[in-house]
């Protein structure tokens, strides 16, 4: 018995091996993970706003092509998003709503406040669950909702011109063109 | 020819590892002297060989030989000397080299400095260094050649990505590599101990000055890569919680446990194969760090390019090496003759706290690090990681640990005097709440969790103090006494209470960075912008040519009461090359605050945003660190570590036991 418990560290460390040679598997790829979501009607919501206007629910954005960001005003990466947020808004027009995500609402006033604010509406999830619901991994991410309210595609980590370019833009043309 | 050479040497380094780590082993099992000498000169060919690709390595890079494509990919001729130099560990095959030339740096060290070392332990070290360097010189030979040739050559190379040209970031990796194959030789050491499957005094007094110095590298390296995270990437940030610096980050953590955990086997000959397993456990961390960079599994700001034949090879490398270890140590450890139970108040009982909760630290962070991978493996929903999962979970692990941290080292060996050490603690005691309750009159209550930081720190930092005045018997006794006794402690002691300290500093920038306040606002030339207590003056921007890139050089007049104090420079640096900007930021410090300034975009009116930010105590943080690692070299430096010391203490334990003593 007590002999086992000097097997514990090996043990465990096989279980790592597990999962890492899971993680190396072929169809993995930590960029574009896959979501459950996809295709799925988005979970609903239903939040106060940063603006202290009407509530931000999902309801309300049917019948257009939105996208819903999850930022934070701690997140290094949603700064360096940002500028492709002020494009999405301003010369792309895209109506995009923003999810602020395990946040303190002052400190993200005082960030859009300086920064520019890109979105339409921010919805305050300050407790995550609204990110739970999502399968949030980490922020920011960004999601495409079609006009039956369905998610379309989930973006992980920073859109960048390139992906902007490249999907974000094209996907949507297809989406308000049906 | 050169690189031929250079590849040779590599390939001629993986043989002699082979041989390195079968010879001495059987040497040892059979006790042939002349097999385990074997090891030796095993260990300084495979240096001399290694050292020579690396030379080879780099004369093709100040040479910009193009026809090698690791230049052509990571090199171009426009770039600096330093650069083209510091260029060869800049990209994963050239990291990979530095990586075995440490490792056969270790060994080569071993080798020289062990004279002292039974002949059997010596050789089963060698071997393990051994089979390490095998299973890394095989890994660049099948999957990274360094010294791969392209024909035709292109004109030029593809340059080095812009943030890494940088001399905070050149010197970086060194450290950090030192400070992670460093722990190979305590690993080494474990392993060859459950061999013999002796650990005891001596043996922790071998291992203890080599995890030691690792260590303080690690230290300096982690500092330097924070350090340049804050000046580089423009957004005064300092730890992002990466993947990468997680990586680094959980080493040192398991390593400041096993300086630790070797005091109470030197001293109390006891928490022997607990030692032996953070010794294991340490160098798995780094290596599992490795695989985390280059594997691709994690995706990180740092990560090299990943390459998924890689990701095996490297995961098969930690089965073998890892597990191999772990293996032996759940056949091995059993046997081990433990020490007595010991009482929980007493100097080791503190260090195994110290222990439980370092290792409590590291697992949050491994957990943080890897949840996002472990849950995608189980197919389960994704939860979110990041900083407030680490403010959350990390930061108040510590807090018990900076407390225990100042009564710690009060105690008494055996039997430790909790109340007695508590009542000696009174000045460290009264400091905190002095520096407690002033913050909080300050700052009218609005930080609290930061002023209780700061007030910890205090406590760690004037319980430091305390205990040295307490060995020394300061103001007790005449000034003479005072005087000999502070002479007389060993240099030991004062590297543990100048670590301590630095912790304290450490501690002290973390929670001040709290305090910190940042402005940034679009402003056009002759504009102002206040930040803090000062006025930044936007006088002139201008187009600046650099070596391979060109510069918009902003002059800002920092100002204060309207007296001018300085001009700074940030710039924003972009190189046509890659097509990429980065910044330089201005930072004006005086080691109590730094005012950061960086440069941002212009819009096409002509104005500038500029981010500012007046940040107390920031430099603290890195200073910490350089206390820190500067109390690991005094401590170093002690008598105790010297050559022949721990042989004789070896030595007269076999004679007590000789003599029935």
């Amino acid at each position: 018995m007590r002999k086992a418990v000097y097997l514990l560290p090996l043990l465990a460390f096989f279980a790592l091996v597990a999962w890492f040679a899971l993680a190396l598997r072929p169809s993995y790829d930590p960029q574009t993970l896959p979501s459950a979501m996809i295709d799925q009607p988005a979970p609903a919501f239903d939040l106060a706003t940063l603006s202290g206007g009407p509530d931000l629910a999902l309801s309300g954005l049917k019948g257009q092509v939105v996208l819903v960001n999850f930022f934070a005003s701690w997140c290094a990466p949603c700064r360096v998003e940002h500028p492709i947020l002020m494009r999405l808004a301003e010369q792309e027009h895209v109506a995009l709503y923003g999810i602020d995500y395990k946040d303190r609402p002052e400190a993200a006033r005082q960030i859009l406040a300086q920064l520019g604010d890109p979105y339409r509406a921010i919805g305050l999830d300050p407790d995550g669950v609204t990110g739970i619901n999502f399968g949030v991994y980490g922020v920011p991410e960004t999601y495409v909702i079609d006009k039956s309210g369905q998610i379309r595609k989930r973006f992980v980590g920073p859109l960048t011109a390139e992906s902007l370019e490249r999907e974000l833009l094209p996907l949507l043309k297809k989406l308000n063109a049906s | 020819m050169i690189i031929e050479a250079g590849h040779y040497a590599l390939i001629l380094a993986l043989f002699v590892a082979l041989a390195q780590s079968v010879l001495p082993l059987v040497g040892a099992a059979r006790g042939n002297v002349g097999w385990m000498a074997v090891g030796r000169s095993a260990a300084l060919t495979q240096f001399g060989l290694i050292a020579a690709a690396m030379a080879a390595l780099m004369y093709a890079y100040i040479t910009s030989d193009f026809t090698v494509v690791n230049v052509i990919q990571n090199s171009h001729t426009d770039k600096p000397l330093l650069y083209q130099i510091t260029g060869v560990w800049g990209n994963h095959e050239g990291s990979m080299v530095l990586w075995v030339f440490m490792l056969s740096l270790c060994g080569a060290l071993v080798s020289l400095f062990c004279d002292n070392l039974p002949a059997e332990l010596r050789a089963r070290v060698l071997a393990v260094q051994g089979m390490i360097g095998v299973g890394f010189l095989l890994f660049i030979l099948l999957t990274s050649d360094p010294f791969l040739r392209a024909f035709p050559p292109p004109p030029n190379g593809e340059g080095l990505n812009p943030v890494l040209q940088d001399p905070g970031l050149a010197f970086h990796p060194p450290f950090l590599y030192l400070g992670y194959v460093g722990f190979s030789v305590s690993f080494s050491f474990a392993v060859a101990a459950l061999i013999e499957g002796r650990v005891d005094a001596a043996w922790a007094r071998w291992v203890r000055p080599w995890a030691l110095a690792s260590w303080c590298a690690l230290t300096i390296g982690i500092a330097m890569g924070s350090w340049w995270a804050y000046y580089t990437l423009g957004w005064g940030g300092w730890w992002y919680w990466d993947p990468v610096e997680n990586a680094s980050f959980m080493p040192w953590l398991i390593g400041t446990a096993l300086i630790h955990s070797s005091i109470v086997v030197e001293k109390r000959d006891t928490l022997k194969s607990w030692t032996v397993l953070l010794a294991i456990i340490t160098f798995a961390l780094s290596l599992v760090g490795t695989f985390l960079v280059r594997s691709g599994v994690l995706t990180s700001v740092h990560a090299f390019a990943s390459d998924p034949r890689r990701g095996v090879f490297i995961l098969l490398l930690l089965v073998l090496v890892i597990g191999g270890s772990l293996t032996l140590y759940a056949v091995r450890a059993p046997n081990l003759k433990g020490g007595g139970l010991f009482a929980p108040i007493s100097r080791e009982g503190a260090l195994v706290l110290n222990n439980v909760l370092l290792i409590c630290g590291c697992a949050t962070v491994f957990l943080g690090t890897l949840y996002p991978l472990f849950l995608d493996a189980i197919g389960g929903p994704k939860l979110s990681v990041g900083f407030p999962f680490f403010d959350r979970t990390f930061a108040p692990m510590m807090v018990p640990l900076l407390l225990a941290m100042g009564v710690g080292p009060l105690l008494a060996w055996k039997r430790g005097d909790l109340p007695g050490a508590l009542q000696r603690l009174w000045a460290a005691f009264a400091v905190a709440i002095v520096v407690a309750i002033g913050g909080l009159v300050v700052t009218q209550g609005a930080q609290v969790l930061a002023v209780l930081g700061i007030a910890l720190a205090a406590w760690v930092f004037t319980s430091a103090v305390v205990e040295w005045a307490e060995r020394v018997r300061l103001f007790r006794t005449g000034i003479g006494d005072t005087w000999r006794r502070a002479i007389n402690l060993p240099r030991a002691a004062y590297g543990m209470s100048l670590a301590h300290m630095g912790v304290a500093v450490t501690v002290a920038g973390i929670s001040a960075s709290s305090f910190a306040v940042e402005n940034i606002q679009l402003v056009p030339i002759g504009g102002d912008l206040p930040i803090g207590n000062f006025v930044l003056h936007l006088a002139h921007v201008d187009k600046v040519p650099g070596a391979n890139f060109t510069a918009d050089d902003a002059a800002i007049e920092v100002r204060r009461d309207g007296a001018l104090i300085a001009t700074v420079h940030p710039e924003r640096r972009f190189f046509p090359l890659q097509q990429q900007t980065t910044s330089m930021t201005a930072i004006r410090t005086n080691l109590l605050a730094d005012l950061y300034v960086a440069l941002g975009d212009q819009d096409d009116k002509g104005a500038w945003t500029i981010r500012a930010y007046w940040k107390p105590l920031v430099p603290w943080i890195w200073l910490g660190g350089v206390i820190m690692a500067f109390g690991g070299m005094v401590s170093l430096s002690d008598r105790r570590w010297r050559v022949g010391v721990a042989a004789r203490a070896r030595a007269r334990m076999f004679a007590q036991a000789a003599t029935g003593d």
